[in-house]
């Protein structure tokens, strides 16, 4: 039954892409249709997802295509139906927030809209098909379906070349990932027999193989999830795209890549290794710290929103590593908590990041603007897009009681039984990584202090500012609903992490115990005496106080009306907006003290006639420089050294061909 | 029953002894520099004073100027209903573990920070740039020692904690001593003292706490040094029950109760005189130096965290 649903939306985005094309004349009409049907996809999934992962289904299906002896196998267990929900959730709210985004490129006729939608409705099939493919084979074509498919929507607006570069090198990043990918099921299709993920998973690997397997998968998978050093796509593709496209990268695709990570090895591979875990835990504190100070330094909101992506995807992989490594050292139970810590954040991230995007698609359609330094006062404008977006800075930097804490505090629990661990490199490794946690958790709040105050309060820096106003209906409605999930699953967490414990009780042979404690109102990952939080109650107290000292500070018998009056300029007359804080230089103590993290470059020209001091800095990204930058010289090099062989000359291509065919027949003989 | 009732009465006598700390502290500081000082109950003097006052709101400010006063003062109530101060038989300690605990903390820092950035003016944003540069120093530092506590008492529950350390044999492990040390120097910087931060002054080279809530009055500047006196409270309160638990009771009978009441006053008007003594000692620090200060309480709440990884776990 779900399964079937599940093919309906994949059906239904297919017919979204259809309808782009056949009501291309009329670029209205169609915007309507084709996001009716994305988003009717996106409800059929989250039904087919809840219910496959409320009921702990598992079905399977074989579709009478492809070649004789390869068949396209689906499948929907709960992992893929977690997943599935999250994919569907996003793309629901996305299609909702889409119409009114875009409607305005309908008329100006740059861009062709049906290019856009139409490749929306693909770019979301293949995730959906990726989450339920179930051999090897399918879930490549998938894969790939969903690169190429976003490639184009990153390239959408191509008149720019900052775009256009964008786009390629994410396209050449896919390209690359994907062949890691199709190695690393290779490996697993060797020595099982055949392409399905049953076979797979029945494979008997040495101990070597088993690891080279890992690596490919590691590498192709965190191309796509874009952990450090591999992300340096990520912030360039996410900020181009349209904003609902950014959502939908950003908060979904990262997970789809996610899911690939655990289903291989999890399930596939199989026998987990300690190391492994300290890999990726270590790759994921690394990802997770560079990630946050890189979005410090970024004043394009949405390259700000895509750096914190890395950062969250770091948090999500210090869960899995975690879990890894408790696995491998048979303590299934913690390895539960960190898993479904994990999958918790995944869920999470896709909540707040794509309802922080959407906000931050409301904000630039507004002000027009991607640079922060030219914003400041929107809250008075956009009362609702700022009520949303503060909701989703408190959970993105993980604050009761909203639900960005709660993934966080159950990888701290997990963490804090790492002295069940006989190894001392484990030992030391865990709590290294919870210190690194902690100092993304406390400069994640550095940085959303910075967009908030300087994007939504204070005064407007420019004058397109002070004409904005509040988006439409539909925009606002989807940062609604995401909103008001960001808050419930922050105050439900243990009805939450009851109906993820399938997913490790599946994978792992254990879910956690203590999660059927005392009581629902207590989250008790372990038992009520080690830990305990009662998001509910904590909220309850809060809003509790809120109006005690309300109604104590309000007496009816005394006046409490309040006196407006201009802001303390220190008796120098009225303040004007150049005069606030900027972004840069309420980032500039961190970027002191942190100088090693950055490659920045600094420049004072002092005054001359007629001309101002001029102030440069530029901040860059050490990955890039370092590792990217010698790679892309050297392929330059070796390209050209090998085009000399390129004569222009036929017969020097006919000798070529000639040798090669000698060559080959030396070879077969 | 009885339990949620106490923790209601306990929660309300923390935020209305709160001021009498501070108080305390600045009139022993007075003392000891040989000035006059005003009396330790003069903080409730000036928060009466405050609650008569008509707020004056500066034209630019939004709603989260409004709202933040009511936000971080609510947030240090919890915060303080949650903290095991005379029993450790205390039902509320099962709703927010220390972690959350750190959390709540951060909660009301992060709204601190957006209304210093609310009207627009540098001092606003100076306030808020620096404070959540050194407390995103401050916090891992503090985190990471209560893992360490966590870890030794195999708890991350307050209440347990304090109830392990007041019952265990008494020994100087190591990495509790590292802890502890860690746990001084990072609430000596977030409750903004000297020599992080000075409270006592309003010049803009130098303050950090009191920059933000500059453009503040009436009430709402009320709530706003309410909860920075109850913070240092709940710093005091933390520090005393964790490194000198005993006293504290076990229980809830009222004989009990009123002798750890008694033991914990106590302790707490002498950790002011200690506060005092160094507040009186030593001179504020340049802003940048501040997080060589802050690095070090970081590297040794790794330090205990290690050695009791590496030496004390068998």
């Amino acid at each position: 039954m779900s399964l079937t649903m599940a093919q309906l939306a994949v059906f239904l985005t297919l017919l979204s892409s259809v309808a782009a094309l056949v009501f291309v004349k009329k670029p209205r009409f169609m915007i309507n249709v084709s996001f009716f049907l994305l988003g009717l996809s996106g409800l059929v999934a989250v039904s087919a997802g809840g219910m496959a992962l409320l009921g702990n289904q598992v079905e399977q299906t074989i579709l009478p295509v492809g070649l004789p002896w390869l068949h396209v196998c689906l499948h929907i267990d709960a992992l893929a139906a977690f997943f599935l929900f999250i994919v569907g959730f996003v793309t629901f709210v996305a299609s909702c927030y889409g119409p009114s985004y875009i409607s305005r490129h309908a008329d100006d006729g740059a861009h062709a809209v049906s290019t856009l939608t139409f490749f929306t409705g693909l770019f979301v099939a293949g995730m959906y098909l990726v989450l339920l493919a179930a051999d090897a084979f399918s879930f490549m074509i998938a894969w790939e379906l969903m690169s190429v498919a976003s490639y184009f929507l990153v390239a959408y607006q191509h008149d720019r070349a900052e775009n256009r570069s964008a786009a390629f090198i994410y396209l050449l990043m896919a390209v690359v990932g994907g062949a890691f990918i199709l190695l690393a099921y290779g490996v697993l299709a060797a020595f099982g027999d055949g392409f399905s993920f049953v076979s797979m998973a029945k494979a008997h690997l040495s101990p070597t193989w088993a690891t080279i397997a890992f690596a490919l998968a590691f590498i192709g998978f965190g191309l796509k999830a874009g952990i450090v050093p591999l992300h340096v796509w990520l912030p360039q593709a996410h900020p181009v795209a349209p904003s609902h496209i950014s959502a939908l990268m950003s908060g979904v695709m990262l997970k789809v890549a996610v899911y690939g990570f655990i289903r291989f090895v999890y399930d596939l591979l199989g026998g987990v290794q300690w190391q492994w875990g300290v890999l990726v835990l270590l790759v994921g504190a690394i990802s997770a710290l560079m990630g946050v100070l890189y979005a410090l330094m970024q004043h394009d909101l949405k390259r700000l929103l895509a750096y914190h992506s890395v950062e969250n995807i770091g948090i999500i992989y210090i869960g899995l590593g975690l879990s890894m490594i408790f696995a491998a050292t048979d303590h299934k139970e913690v390895a539960a908590i960190a898993l479904v810590a994990a999958l918790y954040h995944c869920l999470n991230h896709a909540l707040f990041k794509s309802l922080l995007f959407l906000g931050a698609g409301a904000v630039l359609e507004q002000s027009g603007q991607h640079n922060m330094e030219h914003m400041g006062g929107l809250i008075k404008k956009m009362p609702v897009t700022a009520a949303c977006f503060l909701i989703g800075c408190v959970s993105i930097c993980a604050l009761p009681p909203f639900n960005g804490f709660v993934s966080e505090w159950l990888i701290y629990q997990a963490a804090l039984q790492g002295t069940v661990l006989k190894n001392g490199i484990l030992g030391t490794a865990l709590p290294i990584t919870s210190a690194m946690l902690a100092l993304t958790g406390a400069l994640a709040i550095a940085c959303f202090v910075k967009v908030y105050g300087v994007v939504f309060l204070g005064l407007p820096r420019t004058e397109k500012i002070e004409e904005a106003h509040e988006v439409p209906r539909g925009m606002q409605f989807s940062q609604i609903v995401l909103a008001i999930s960001c808050l419930v699953f922050g105050i439900f967490p243990t009805w939450t992490a009851n109906v993820l414990n399938v997913i490790p009780q599946k994978l792992l042979g254990a879910g956690f115990a203590g999660v059927n404690g005392e009581s629902w109102l207590w989250l008790t990952p372990i038992n009520t005496q080690t830990a305990s939080y009662g998001a509910l109650p904590v909220l309850i107290g809060l809003l509790v106080s809120w109006v005690v000292v309300y109604f104590f500070l309000h007496p009816p018998t005394r006046d409490n009306s309040i006196r407006i009056a201009p802001a303390w300029d220190c008796g120098f007359g009225p303040l004007n907006a150049r005069m606030q804080y900027t972004a840069t230089s309420f980032a500039m103590p961190i970027r002191k003290i942190f100088s090693f993290a950055w490659h920045v470059s600094e420049k004072v020209e002092p005054a001359r006639i007629g001309k101002g001091p001029h102030y440069f800095l530029h901040v860059s990204d050490w990955v890039w420089m370092y590792v990217y930058a010698p790679i892309g010289k050297i392929i330059h090099k070796v390209a050209e050294r090998t085009a000399r062989i390129q004569g222009g000359d036929l017969r020097i291509y006919l000798c070529y061909s000639f040798f090669t065919l000698l060559f080959l027949l030396w070879v077969i003989v | 029953m009885t339990g949620w009732l106490f923790a209601l009465v306990q929660t309300l006598c923390v935020v209305l002894f709160a001021p009498f700390l501070a108080g305390w502290v600045k009139w022993i500081k007075c003392k000891l520099q040989n000035r006059q000082g005003p009396a330790p109950w003069q903080p409730y003097r000036d928060l009466w004073r405050l609650s008569k006052k008509q707020v004056v709101l500066a034209d630019v400010a939004s709603p989260i100027f409004r709202a933040a006063p009511y936000i971080v003062f609510g947030a240090t109530v919890v915060a303080a209903s949650v903290l095991p101060i005379v029993s450790t038989q205390l039902p509320t300690a099962a709703l927010a573990d220390v972690i959350v605990l750190v959390g709540i903390f951060a909660l009301t820092r992060f709204f601190l920070a957006l209304a210093g950035m609310d009207v627009g003016t540098s001092f606003g944003g100076m306030g808020s740039s620096r404070e959540v540069t050194l407390s995103s120093l401050a916090e891992p530092a503090l985190l990471m020692t209560f893992f360490t506590l966590a870890m030794t008492v195999s708890s991350t529950n307050l209440s347990s904690a304090v109830a392990y350390l007041s019952q265990a044999h008494f020994t100087l492990a190591p990495s509790l001593i590292f802890s502890f040390m860690a746990l001084l120097l990072v609430a000596v910087a977030e409750t903004g003292r000297i020599p992080i931060d000075n409270p006592a002054t309003h010049l803009e080279l130098t303050m950090i706490h009191e920059a933000m809530i500059l453009e503040y009055s009436g009430r709402h500047l009320l709530l706003m040094e309410w909860a920075a006196m109850l913070k240092l409270t709940l710093y005091s309160i933390l520090i005393v029950n964790l490194i000198v638990p005993w006293g504290i009771s076990l229980t809830l009978e009222p004989q009990a109760i009123a002798l750890a009441t008694v033991s914990v006053l106590g302790k707490l008007l002498v950790l002011g005189v200690l506060l005092a003594v160094s507040e009186t000692s030593q001179a504020k620090m340049r802003l940048f130096r501040a997080p060589q200060y802050l690095g070090m309480a970081f590297i040794l709440s790794l330090l205990g965290m290690m050695s009791h990884i590496i030496l004390e776990v068998r």
